[in-house]
């Protein structure tokens, strides 16, 4: 790529294309504004939305009046709406808090009244009798919980890609393999970049994991620094999916922090995360011990899973921060609104925090009158899929099921992977239980000239 | 839209699927589809480009790709009809599949079908490496795909994780582009493959370490850095551009999972009897689904004796009693056949197959209630072939499940 001669002009500069990002793109182009995304890495979500839990949050435990959970609550509730129009999966699991130790069962009262006291007024006790009726699977050691049945599981890419795709084809444009390294502002932002100026009215920072180091550069301040915290997952294959049903969540007490045991739309089931301190902001490596306790907590849970196979483990990096709510703040001096430690539920709050940061940033402008429509990706094993279509071209993930004309209108789409990651997110290809034994060879034919990062190593571009 | 139908469907043309079609055209039992995913049929030697395949099935010394081609040419010649890039996505009770060929979605319903989609290597994930997720980590069967089909090299200097047989095709499939091994490491005390692949390494200049353990993969973009503690505890640090994750076989049945079908804890495949039959008796298993994992020389045959057993349950599908084969012995990881059927057919052929946990020097006796059927003593070690015969086991008439035990 190379730099364009004139800088690159817009009403708002996004700075980093996470979940956030995206969904703020969408939000202020549909509201008319310019609006170009700056992401420093090759592709997409290559930052704390790259691994998740994926489960739509009702915020039922977010502290009771904090910015989270309002964002959340508003993300929520426009959710539904967003995923019907943009063609979204979406599967309602409901979720259990589940009560394990004695300490555990008398936390469970002031929970039931928090998730209340957010609005999230279909929170029910549920004796232990009735938990394992629901989920005979479960080791009978449970105690006691309550449910929360409005807990969804979500696809975590399609939904962070539609939001953009849905910006870009009404006039944003995406910047990748772009970092903001500095910024001058004066009545508007000129920033400096690794691909060269951009002329902004408005800067959005929303680099998740380098957020405080974005306000530095802009700013010349930070007002939080992030604590990266890590959290570690088992992906279970999808024969574990019969064993469970609604989303296993822990009582957060002070001496235990147990782990979640869910789903995912994709068919599989996972146990995890992990909450580990960490400075590194990219380290998202797993480690054997970790995966190992993971996996007997997850079986000390639910049993059945001693015999189920593993398909895949992973970590993700939550962009934590000395503070507990989200760092929301709009410096109007400048014209420029920090995101920052969107820690653990930026999924679910995503369209919540686009509103609140329109709202924030005040700009007057005209929405758009009937703004274009988008199809997502829907890779969901809970509903029709490409591969029970007529005229697929052939399946070339076989684990996942993923066809060829998939794989291609993906890489011919107007935002194609620059990576085998970026395809996998997009498709699903090697995700499942081979990892890519029967199809690689395949795959790196296909993408041969058509990534950044090629799977034979003598084609990089 | 009524289904289609045939006599047989078999599930796979790979080694098996591809001599076990032939076998059951020669014995006219009518219509055969064989349904394979990828565009050609073939199975894993179509990507094994060495030597030796066909000795005892063709007198040939041949390559992978020429046996298989002369697998696929044999099946189709006997008139069996190989529908490639066909996917089977279902098995449904009496023998209904459900396939999605690039057209779309289809069912095929067969008199009799035989599942015979082979075996896959473990992932990095199911041996719990850890560190990052770079790219450049991949399975034997995905190196040997891009490297003798489609002629890509995935990495110049990688390390090969594992040291079984199909560890040191590895080896020979780098060697093919140019590719340059550093090391080969493995975390048990041993190599698995016989000793007599150990000079090769020295051949090769490939260092060796076994007992290794904290394997930990580092790496941005691509893999940069391989980390373990060798036998003597200390930390060792290989600059690398991939890993290769050979071996550790296992079946894949995925189909099976989500089935009504009978699936084996020990194997990971069907439950079958000495016949290949599933728990549902229109579904048959043959080849390396069966029990992970035997050469395809083996497969073949045992193609051609499992297409003799369809055959004649085509012809009169007898009702028999069967019993459980089973053991609670934890040095033993899997047996197969899991049942046995009573009946007075010729068995000389038969085998147990034997998965050990650990290596063993032991005394194994068949019992039924209180009696014992049979023993012998059995030597062996993980991961190598290991068999008994069913003759005298079957001979001795057990009237009910049969359990094998071990004695020191
Ligand atoms: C283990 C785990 C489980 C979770 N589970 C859930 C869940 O179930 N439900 C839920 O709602 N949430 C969940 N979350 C939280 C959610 O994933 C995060 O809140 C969300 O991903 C944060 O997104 P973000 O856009 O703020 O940050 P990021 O995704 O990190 O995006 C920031 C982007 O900015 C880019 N960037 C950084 N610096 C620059 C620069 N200088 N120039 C240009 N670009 C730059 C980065 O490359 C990155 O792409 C979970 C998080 C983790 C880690
Ligand atoms: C990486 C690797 C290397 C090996 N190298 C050697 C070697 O050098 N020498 C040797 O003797 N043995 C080798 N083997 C052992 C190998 O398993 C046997 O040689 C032989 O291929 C087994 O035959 P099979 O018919 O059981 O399975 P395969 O030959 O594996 O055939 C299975 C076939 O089923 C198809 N299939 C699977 N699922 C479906 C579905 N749902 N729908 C349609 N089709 C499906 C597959 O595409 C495949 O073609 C190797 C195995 C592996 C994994």
């Amino acid at each position: 790529m190379t730099p364009p001669a004139n800088p690159v002009s817009c009403d708002v500069a996004i700075i980093g294309a996470g979940i956030v990002g995206c969904a703020i793109a969408r939000q202020l182009t549909l509201d008319g504004l310019r609006v170009v995304v700056l992401e420093k890495a090759l592709d997409v979500l290559d930052g704390a939305s790259k691994g998740n839990s994926a489960i739509l949050h009702t915020g039922f435990d977010a502290p009771p009046g904090s910015l989270e959970q309002r964002c959340m609550a508003a993300g929520y509730r426009d959710y539904f709406d967003v995923a019907a129009e943009l063609g979204l999966p979406i599967l309602r699991s409901g979720a259990m808090v589940l009560a394990w130790t004695e300490e555990q069962l008398a936390a469970l009262p002031d929970l039931i009244a928090k998730a209340h006291d957010n609005g999230v007024t279909d929170v029910t006790p549920l004796t232990r009798k009735q938990i394992v009726s629901r989920e005979p699977n479960l080791s009978d050691a449970v105690l006691g919980g309550f449910e929360i049945p409005g807990e969804y599981l979500i696809d975590p890419w399609a939904t962070a890609h539609a939001y953009l795709l849905q910006a870009l084809s009404n006039g944003a444009r995406l910047m990748r393999g772009t970092e903001v390294l500095s910024g001058r502002f004066d009545q508007s932002w000129l920033l400096e970049t690794s691909q060269g100026e951009i002329k902004a009215g408005h800067v959005v920072n929303c680099a998740g994991l380098y957020g405080d180091i974005v306000d530095q550069r802009l700013l010349g301040h930070k007002s939080f620094a992030i604590r990266p915290r890590k959290g570690q997952f088992i992906v279970f294959d999808k024969a574990a999916s019969d064993l469970v049903s609604a989303t296993i969540l822990p009582v957060p007490t002070e001496t235990t922090k147990g782990v979640v045991i869910c789903r995912t739309i994709f068919g599989n089931v996972l146990v995890g995360p992990t909450a580990e301190e960490q400075d590194s902001r990219t380290d998202a490596a797993t480690d054997r011990q970790t995966l190992l306790a993971l996996k007997s907590k997850g079986v000390a849970m639910l049993p059945g899973l001693e015999r189920c196979e593993i398909t895949a483990a992973y970590a993700g990096l939550r962009p934590a921060s000395e503070h507990k709510d989200y760092q929301i703040r709009h410096h109007d001096k400048q014209a420029c609104v920090t995101v920052g430690a969107i820690r653990s539920t930026g999924l679910s709050a995503a369209l919540g925090i686009a509103r609140h940061v329109a709202t924030l940033l005040g700009i007057a402008s005209r929405p758009l009158d009937a703004p274009r429509t988008i199809r997502a990706d829907r890779l969901s094993d809970y509903h029709r899929r490409d591969w029970q279509e007529p005229d697929h071209g052939g399946i070339v993930c076989h684990c996942e099921l993923v066809t060829r004309r998939e794989i291609e209108q993906v890489l011919d789409g107007p935002m194609p992977p620059a990576t085998l990651q970026g395809l996998k997110r997009r498709t699903r290809v090697t995700m499942g239980r081979c990892q890519g034994f029967y199809c690689t060879a395949e795959l790196a034919e296909i993408t041969e000239e058509r990534l950044q990062r090629t799977i034979g190593c003598d084609h990089e571009r | 839209m009524s289904d289609e139908s045939c006599a047989v469907a078999v599930v796979g043309g790979g080694t098996a699927g591809l001599s076990l079609a032939r076998e059951l055209m020669r014995r006219e039992v009518g219509p055969v589809v064989v349904l394979e995913r990828e565009a050609e049929a073939g199975g894993i030697p179509r990507h094994c480009g060495h030597y030796p395949f066909g000795l005892r099935e063709y007198n040939r010394l041949l390559k992978g790709p020429d046996y298989a081609r002369r697998n696929r040419d044999a099946a189709a010649r006997a008139g069996a009809e190989i529908r490639t890039s066909t996917t089977v996505t279902g098995l449904l009770p009496g023998g209904r599949l459900e396939v999605s060929g690039p057209s779309g979605p289809a069912v095929l319903a067969a008199k009799r079908v035989v599942l015979c989609t082979g075996v896959r290597e473990s992932t990095r994930a199911q041996r719990l490496i850890g560190g990052d997720r770079p790219l450049g980590v991949v399975s034997t069967g995905a190196l040997q795909g891009a490297v003798y089909l489609k002629g890509i090299r995935p990495f110049h200097r990688p390390v090969i994780f594992g040291s079984e047989l199909v560890s040191f095709s590895a080896l020979q499939t780098c060697a093919h582009l140019g590719i340059t091994p550093l090391a080969m490491v493995e975390e048990e005390p041993r190599i698995f493959a016989r000793r007599l692949f150990q000079p090769y390494l020295w051949l090769k200049r490939l260092p060796l370490y076994t007992g290794i353990s904290q394997p930990r993969i580092k790496g941005a973009g691509r893999v940069e850095v391989l980390n373990f503690i060798d036998r003597h505890g200390a930390n060792r640090t290989i600059e690398t551009d991939g890993i290769i994750i050979s071996g550790r076989f296992r079946p894949e049945a995925a189909l099976l999972h989500r089935s009504h079908i009978e699936v084996d804890p020990g194997t990971g495949g069907p439950v079958v009897d000495q016949f290949g039959r599933c728990s549902d008796p229109a579904y048959f298993s043959a080849g390396n689904l069966v029990r992970p994992a035997e050469t395809s020389g083996w497969c073949w045959f045992e193609g051609v004796a499992v297409a003799e057993h369809v055959a004649e349950d085509l012809a009169a599908a007898g009702k028999a009693r069967t019993v459980p084969l089973f053991t609670r012995e934890p040095r033993i990881r899997f047996i197969a056949p899991q049942r046995l059927r009573l009946v007075h057919a010729d068995s000389s052929d038969s085998v147990i197959y034997i998965g050990l946990e650990t290596s063993i020097d032991a005394t194994l006796s068949a019992r039924c209630a209180d009696r014992v059927l049979w023993s012998a003593p059995l030597r062996g070690r993980p991961r190598r072939r290991l068999t008994v015969p069913l003759e005298p086991i079957l001979k001795a008439a057990p009237d009910g499940p049969v359990e094998l035990t071990l004695q020191d």
